[in-house]
């Protein structure tokens, strides 16, 4: 799980690339291209890295009329998972 | 044969000088001179090709990069073209000067090799004394700057011992990945094989390594590590396929599926100096000969793991099997496993420690 107050970054050397050859979103960090669906792709949209947890999870649902309590663990599951590769930060 | 996708990573090997020598030189016996190099504007056309058929990855290496004295221009370039751009470096001949430039010119990421944690093994195995303090330096002004660092170790019998200090000292130079590579015997790591081949035992025992720091540095450091090839029972997946992912590019613009491909004498490779990229990518001869599976034979050809391991190293099969279609002779099903094993035991058994450097280009 994440904190509401912490604010997830994306650090220098990650960056969201649209990848026109394949009509996608990526996300380009060392050495490692990842692929974004499109929740993924709206996650990340939100992080601009001043944003609190909370406030993204209750931007992306209002934005795509969800319950909070049901994406927050869904955030915080895709902001953990690129955290422990190093991909995003927690602070 | 299935659609051919885009390549996602390009290899650009600037140039082939470099001002250390490592006896496991990943460029090949013949070497390119300066005189035969790609000039700024061919390696830019190259770069916007690139990323218009799909390239997403840049990794601009050599031999040396900063070598090439128009690095900055060429990463600017690259940036400009989209492309995200990593420096695989030695780090002689970067100043903090330079190293400010390339963070102005848009670089990503560096990566940056070390040959031994320390003095005395890095400069020896590297062939390049003071080199170990200068890396030190440059390890330094990269975290001042703020770049992101993968540190890259090569490791092999002569260094496997330093494998817990390697990880250490990524933790301390605030780096968020480090590869750790057992040698892979093609070129000049083949001819000092007696020196470098690591024994069974080191090579299980890195494995150990890797997997108890893994546990403990999640979250800290990311360990991408590439297993002693001939000590396995399956090949690797080498390349993520033949054609399917990568290409390099050599100095004078030679465009290769992997590093070692010109050792299949056979193929007829394309180069970016007459022809576009996306020419070379879909339609040269060398790339298709090894593309999907129908070039397969046996054990290859029906066995359940093929898609998986794609037959591990065209290479490998060439070098030791003398058929680049045969399947890697790491492979347990490969009529010549119990060789490979053989060689092994043979050549980690070498008694003597002298390397065999490389030559300057």
């Amino acid at each position: 799980m994440i904190a509401d107050g912490a604010i997830p970054i994306v650090p220098r050397g990650v960056r969201l690339h649209q990848d026109r050859a394949r009509n996608r979103w990526v996300l380009l960090a060392p050495e490692k291209t990842i692929a974004l669906d499109q929740i993924g792709y709206a996650i990340l949209s939100e992080v601009d890295n001043r944003s609190e947890f909370g406030e993204i999870v209750s931007r992306l649902a209002s934005k795509y009329e969800a319950p909070v309590e049901q994406i927050r663990p869904d955030v915080a599951g895709f902001i953990n998972t690129l955290a422990a590769r190093r991909i995003l930060e927690v602070i | 044969m299935t659609q051919v996708p885009p390549p996602m990573a390009m290899l650009a090997e600037l140039t082939h000088r470099c001002p250390l020598s490592c006896p496991y030189c990943s460029n090949p016996l013949e070497l390119e001179a300066r005189s035969r190099e790609l000039t700024t504007e061919q390696w830019l056309r190259v770069f916007r090709e690139a990323a218009d058929l799909g390239v997403l990855q840049l990794h601009l290496s050599g031999g040396e990069p900063a070598t090439r004295r128009d690095l900055v221009d060429l990463v600017k370039g690259a940036r400009e073209a989209g492309l995200y751009t990593n420096l695989i470096t030695s780090g002689i001949g970067l100043t903090r000067a330079r190293l400010d430039e390339l963070d102005a010119a848009g670089l990503d990421h560096i990566q940056l090799s070390l040959q031994g944690m320390d003095a005395e093994t890095a400069d020896r195995i590297g062939g390049y004394r003071g080199g170990f303090e200068r890396k030190m330096q440059v390890a330094g002004w990269i975290k001042d700057i703020g770049f992101p660092l993968t540190l890259n170790c090569v490791l092999h019998r002569q260094n496997l011992h330093q494998l817990p200090r390697a990880i250490e000292m990524a933790v301390e130079m605030g780096a968020r990945r480090i590869e750790v590579a057992i040698v892979q015997f093609y070129g000049w790591a083949m001819l000092n094989r007696n020196a470098l081949m690591p024994t069974r035992e080191q090579a299980r025992e890195a494995e150990m390594i890797v997997a108890e720091a893994r546990e403990r540095l999640k979250g800290t450091l990311v360990i991408d590590f590439v297993p002693a090839d001939y000590h396995g029972d399956y090949p690797k997946r080498c390349m993520n396929g033949w054609g399917s992912v990568g290409l390099n590019i050599t100095p004078e613009g030679t465009v290769l599926p992997c590093h070692a491909a010109q050792t299949i004498k056979h193929l007829e490779f394309w180069s970016v100096a007459d022809r576009s990229l996306s020419e070379v990518w879909y339609d040269s001869p060398a790339f298709n000969a090894y593309r999907g599976t129908d070039w397969m034979k046996e054990p290859c050809r029906s066995c359940e793991h093929k898609l998986k391991d794609l037959g591990g190293c065209r290479c490998q099969a060439l070098a030791i099997s003398g058929d680049p279609a045969a399947a890697d002779p790491v492979c347990v099903k490969s009529p010549d496993h119990g060789k490979l094993q053989e060689m092994a035991m043979q050549f980690s058994d070498g008694e003597s420690d002298e390397l065999t450097y490389r030559t300057p280009a």
